[in-house]
């Protein structure tokens, strides 16, 4: 048995030093976490979803606390408890199925296996319909409906006989869940690489912006396919990680070219689309990215170029910028734009007020707001940031939207 | 995929490299010094609060993300309270880091300390030395891979001290944290440290190096721009040589020193510096000073304020600089000015002016109160109208209404400061009286620090049982606190000693006041002068030795006039015993006088010394008899000895030199120093002026130094008095 309370401080402790960077990993790291929470918690015979919420939420709050900055953590904890709702709706209402089978017999209801789709009933009971989900489920249900109908009644049978098995179904239902979850954060700019030859054309030139994994795959997967095309890369101080990215892509054999953020402007004119990844996506659109990336989204607006922003699904924030609970922006240390040793001459308090004369502020994260935004790209499509509200109510119960705020106060 | 890739080389990063035998820190939670008190006397020094949160805290923080794995915690002076405090805090309980404690009693250094922790032969590998007062925010993955390599490869390089540029300020020669200046020889290709000299003496200015340092190594870079961080690598050899070496105390002064000076051994020490990471280390008043500033300007990220990096409570980072902490009461028409840090529960008036300041928990400041870069830790009460520069203000202490704290002052736990009253700069009030002893040695500072402690204990005693009691206690014990610190005041306002009135300023959180720094710096530019007086005297150096210019140059000019001396001892004795003749003796001296480049007065000095020295040798049983024989010798020499004396600045040269032989080459004289005195009167050889300026001069000096002029006050007496008979005389006589 694996101290599940010893693995939450763990990654609590990890996530305050801020020893886990990047939003992927962190999504990763809390969806696994999770996952071993719901798999260790005790759960009574009644009311499992709630306790399991409870459990859930209890944790998700230390984490988000541990460092709200990563915005991933509150993302994936919201997730999951959304997946945990759902089950709970469609175990509830196969308990009342299984009852109306076992009493009356054979009502044929439309039943669905997948239970990444949502019920009807799961549904109608979330007070929003989730869209993507209306569409699918048609076709999603026409083929499952024949082929496990049959065992489906005896399989409901036994477990409206059987809490115990219910509850381990609806256990293993929530996991399996969670773990295509961590599939998809795996994953998901694999298939976000796949969109990548709709929207790079030959002899173009694409602006990016410090280093994403996202996007260099986004970059690959267009050049095995053919395309050629050239790639500026801003560095992005002052961490430079455009510099790695310039090399990574020009190992694939792509034409890159490294540009200092300054001269974005200048190169701005032959640039034919900027792809830029981000930290996080707000509700509203607007994104959260590394510093200095507004400063390119307005000279694509300038230049009425399309900025695009590539983003798996896990970056994708239900609150709003303007939310106290968002802090958004991380001020690291200024070491990494000037050299403590160089100066720490200036910052002698023995001399004058006994204040430095000299500040420096090195923070980490740039709003764009959502009208600079074109297009974002996720591993579920292309949408406008207007969109992304609507994305927001597939992914995430209302309920859990405030999760911070109910735990914080 | 990708995702798995890059966590799994993100997580395995550390761990992977140190596997093989867990990476150890030995934490001093004592610094066996006594500059924080009268704020040790209450709680360790490793418990302040540095921007609110206990300093232990940024040591274990930083150790624990640099990849250690076992820290050994050795408490000493409140060994009680550090253990307590490590038991209820969230390290105990760490997964994959282990905090244990080792208690002493009975250790008065870092030497004692670790000869201890030898004896419990609990280290196993390298480990990290540290004290628990050190912040730093470095990876020790490199440091640690290039001593592992120089060890393999050369098993006496035992020690890796880190160091980091700072430049220490030419006019005071401290650097920004109010350490000395450091000197460092370092070889720039292996970085073997060579040298290390941390309490140079700034009146030469200049810095004595060993000869051979320069013979055996084809290059050095000397630094006066270094700045050690107190944190080092050592393999376990280290504790077997303190352990060898009993009288080792200090771990810079005796331990590198003694490694660099003792060749026998071979061992070596050597350096790394690190050039953006941030590492200091807490030494005094002015380090906690800038170092909190650091903290809060996030130089030590990511451990600031706002970041949780052990079980600290929540504090948001806002514009400007500005930390506050949950649940602030803050008027409207309070100013909080930027790189503030205000902790939770504190409470704030109208019309409050606060700037560059740290504010603990729980503190309740009235209206128009002005706070200035000053440090006031959990539930302080500062009434309205209180005026507070640059000061310290430690838990629980009342400024009651209109008081005003001056740059500098340190108030330690529980004072109350009474109504309109200002505590004078540079103050240290506590509740404590100041204890009576003051010694200068270290370990005897300290050992009167744990009687301290034993008087702490009580106290504290006293003040859990009812602290009301105790102001009523106190107050009938003695009438003078209270009249001490205004009405309703309580608490003892520390006397400075003499000693380190001086250092007062150079130590203390104020910055530096104007007429300090004009000091200072017109000192240092007659130091410019003298140096420069000094390099026009200085011959050519290609006349003395072509092959080694350098270290002549740096040869401490000390050595130099003991030479001299010798060579007129012997040229004088030769004289003696082969019956030469005065003139040639002067001549030869003379010759001496100029390929040394000496003046006048060295001669007369050391002819003098000879002349001593030969009395001296000759046969005696008795003071009388040595008086006489001296007497004999001056009375045959005198020509000599009278040629040199021509000035009133020699014949004073010689009296101070006569009373250096007295005081350290032969006291046999010193009972004798005013007959012979008398008697160098009587030949001539020194007027009376010249021994009441000698007299005048040392009215000014210690106690120890006036010996001589008391024993010989009744001559001097006389001296003042005859004049009018001389000349009385004199008229007679014409």
């Amino acid at each position: 048995m694996v101290d599940v309370q010893g693995l939450v401080d763990e990654l609590v402790s990890k996530l305050r030093r801020r020893k886990v960077e990047g939003s992927r990993a962190t999504a990763r790291l809390t969806a696994e976490l999770l996952r071993s929470v719901i798999s260790q918690s005790k759960l009574p015979a009644t009311n499992q979803p709630a306790t399991l919420i409870d459990a859930v939420r209890g944790v998700g709050e230390k984490l988000i606390a541990a460092n709200p900055i990563e915005l991933a953590v509150g993302n994936i904890v919201r997730r999951v408890l959304h997946i945990i709702r759902e089950e709970g709706h469609s175990n509830a209402r196969d308990a009342v199925e299984g009852f109306r089978l076992s009493v009356g017999g054979d009502n044929d209801y439309i039943v669905e296996q997948d239970h990444l789709n949502l019920s009807v009933a799961a549904q109608s009971s979330l007070c929003r319909p989730s869209l993507h989900a209306l569409l699918e489920r048609s076709p999603d249900s026409a083929t499952t409906y024949f082929t496990a109908n049959s065992e489906d009644d005896s399989e409901e049978k036994s477990k409206s006989l059987d809490p115990n098995a219910r509850s381990l179904e609806f256990r293993r239902k929530v996991i399996s869940a969670v773990n295509d979850l961590i599939e998809d954060i795996n994953t998901c700019h694999l298939v976000i690489a796949e969109l990548a030859v709709e929207h790079i054309h030959h002899n173009e030139v694409i602006l990016t912006f410090g280093h994403s994994r996202t996007v260099k795959e986004f970059l690959c997967a267009a050049k095995e396919k053919k395309r050629s095309f050239g790639v500026f890369v801003a560095e992005g101080a002052p961490k430079y990680q455009g510099h790695l990215l310039a090399k990574e892509l020009a190992a694939r054999g792509l034409q890159t070219t490294v540009i200092t953020d300054s001269a974005v402007f200048a190169m701005i004119s032959r640039v034919n689309m900027v792809i830029v990844g981000v930290h996080a996506v707000m509700a509203n659109g607007g994104v959260i990215g590394p510093v200095g990336l507004n400063m390119v989204a307005f000279a694509a607006q300038k230049h009425a170029i399309p900025f695009v922003v590539v983003t798996g699904t896990h970056k994708l924030c239900p609150l709003y910028p303007n939310n106290p609970e968002v802090s958004l922006n991380e001020m690291r240390s200024p070491s990494e734009v000037l050299s403590f040793e160089e100066f720490s001459d200036c910052m002698d308090y023995r001399i004058g007020t006994g204040a430095s004369q000299l500040h420096v502020v090195n923070p980490a994260f740039d709003y764009v707001p959502p009208e600079l935004v074109s297009l974002f790209i996720t591993d579920i499509g292309g949408y406008c940031p207007s969109y992304m509200y609507r994305l927001i109510a597939d992914y995430y119960s209302s309920d859990d939207v405030v999760i911070q705020q109910k735990h914080a106060s | 995929m990708g995702a798995q890739k890059k966590g799994a080389t993100r997580f395995s990063e550390e761990p992977e490299e140190l596997a093989r035998v867990p990476l150890q820190a030995i934490l001093l939670a004592d610094s066996f010094t006594t500059k924080f008190r009268p704020i040790t006397l209450d709680r360790p020094k490793v418990l302040l609060p540095l921007v609110n949160v206990p300093m232990i805290n940024y040591t274990l923080a930083w150790l624990e993300s640099a990849g250690v794995e076992e820290v050994i915690v050795f408490c000493c002076a409140h060994s009680k309270q550090v253990i307590n405090y490590l038991e209820s805090s969230e390290w105990i309980s760490h997964p994959n880091f282990s905090v244990t404690t080792i208690e002493s009693h009975n250790s008065i250094s870092a030497g004692d300390a670790l000869r201890l922790i030898y004896e419990r032969n609990v280290i196993h590998g390298d480990f990290v030395l540290i004290s628990g007062d050190t912040v730093s925010n470095m990876s020790l993955t490199q440091v640690l891979k290039e001593h592992k390599e120089r060890k393999k490869k050369d098993s006496n390089a035992i020690m890796t001290m880190i160091i980091k540029r700072s430049k220490s300020s030419p006019i005071i020669q401290q650097s920004r944290l109010g350490t000395d200046e450091l000197f460092m020889a370092i070889d720039p290709n292996t970085k073997q440290l060579l040298y290390y000299e941390d309490k140079a003496d700034y009146s030469k200015g200049a810095i004595c190096l060993d000869k051979l340092l320069l013979a055996d190594n084809p290059s050095i870079s000397l630094h006066n721009d270094k700045q050690d961080c107190y944190i080092d690598i050592c393999s376990p050899e280290v504790l077997s040589l303190f352990t060898d070496n009993f009288d080792y105390q200090h771990l810079r002064r005796h331990f590198v020193k003694g490694l660099l000076v003792d060749d026998i051994m071979g061992y070596k020490v050597f350096t790394h510096e690190i050039h953006s990471n941030y590492a200091a280390r807490i030494d005094n008043f002015r380090s906690y000073d800038s170092i909190s500033k650091d903290i809060i300007q996030r130089w030590t990220y990511p451990f600031v304020p706002d970041v949780k990096f052990f079980g600290n409570s929540a504090t948001k980072l806002e514009r400007q600089g500005m930390y506050r902490g949950s649940d602030i009461v803050q008027s409207r028409s309070a100013e909080i000015g930027s790189f503030t840090v205000i902790g939770n529960g504190t409470r704030i008036g109208n019309n409050t002016k606060i700037s560059n300041s740290v504010v603990g928990e729980g503190c309740t400041i009235g209206s128009n109160v002005s706070i200035e870069g000053s440090y006031i830790w959990d539930n302080v009460i500062i009434e309205d109208g209180c005026k507070l520069m640059h000061s310290i203000v430690c838990d629980g202490v009342v400024i009651k209404s209109g008081a005003v704290l001056e740059p500098g002052v340190v108030l330690s736990f529980k004072v109350i400061i009474g109504q309109q009253f200002v505590v004078p700069s540079y103050s240290k009030v506590s509740l404590f009286q100041q204890p009576t002893k003051q010694d200068s040695d270290e370990e005897l500072e300290y050992a009167d620090n744990s009687s301290g402690i034993v008087e702490t204990s009580s106290m504290a005693d006293t003040v859990d049982k009812s602290n009301g009691q105790l102001t009523s206690e106190l107050l009938d014990e003695e009438c003078g606190p209270t009249y001490e610190l205004g009405t309703g005041g309580v608490g003892y306002i520390w006397s400075i000693c003499e000693g380190s009135h001086e250092e007062e300023w150079r130590h203390s959180i104020a910055p530096i006041p104007a007429d300090k720094l004009a000091e200072a710096m017109q000192t240092t530019d007659d130091d410019l002068e003298l140096l420069t007086q000094d390099g026009s005297v200085l011959p050519p150096s290609g006349e003395l030795k072509p092959d080694s210019n350098y270290s002549d140059d740096n040869e401490d000019p000390r050595d130099d006039s003991l030479y001299f001396e010798k060579e007129v001892e012997a040229t004088f004795l030769r004289a003696v015993h082969e019956n030469i003749k005065e003139d040639h003796v002067i001549l030869e001296v003379n010759s001496l006088r100029l390929s040394y480049n000496k003046l006048f007065t060295d001669c007369a000095g050391a002819i003098f010394y000879s002349l001593m020295k030969l009395a001296l040798e000759t046969p005696h049983s008795s003071p009388s008899e040595l008086c006489n024989s001296t007497m004999d010798v001056i009375t045959k020499w005198k020509k000599l000895l009278k040629s040199y004396l021509t000035d009133i600045d020699e014949q004073i040269e010689v009296i101070q030199k006569f009373e250096e032989v007295c005081l350290e080459s032969a006291k046999e004289f010193s009972p004798l120093f005013s007959k012979i005195l008398f008697h160098l009167y009587d030949k001539d050889l020194i007027q009376e002026d010249a021994i009441l300026k000698w007299d005048d001069e040392k009215k000014n000096a210690d106690e120890a130094d006036k010996v001589f002029v008391k024993q010989s006050e009744k001559f001097i007496q006389w001296l003042r008095e005859a004049p009018e008979e001389d000349e009385e005389e004199e008229d007679e006589e014409e």
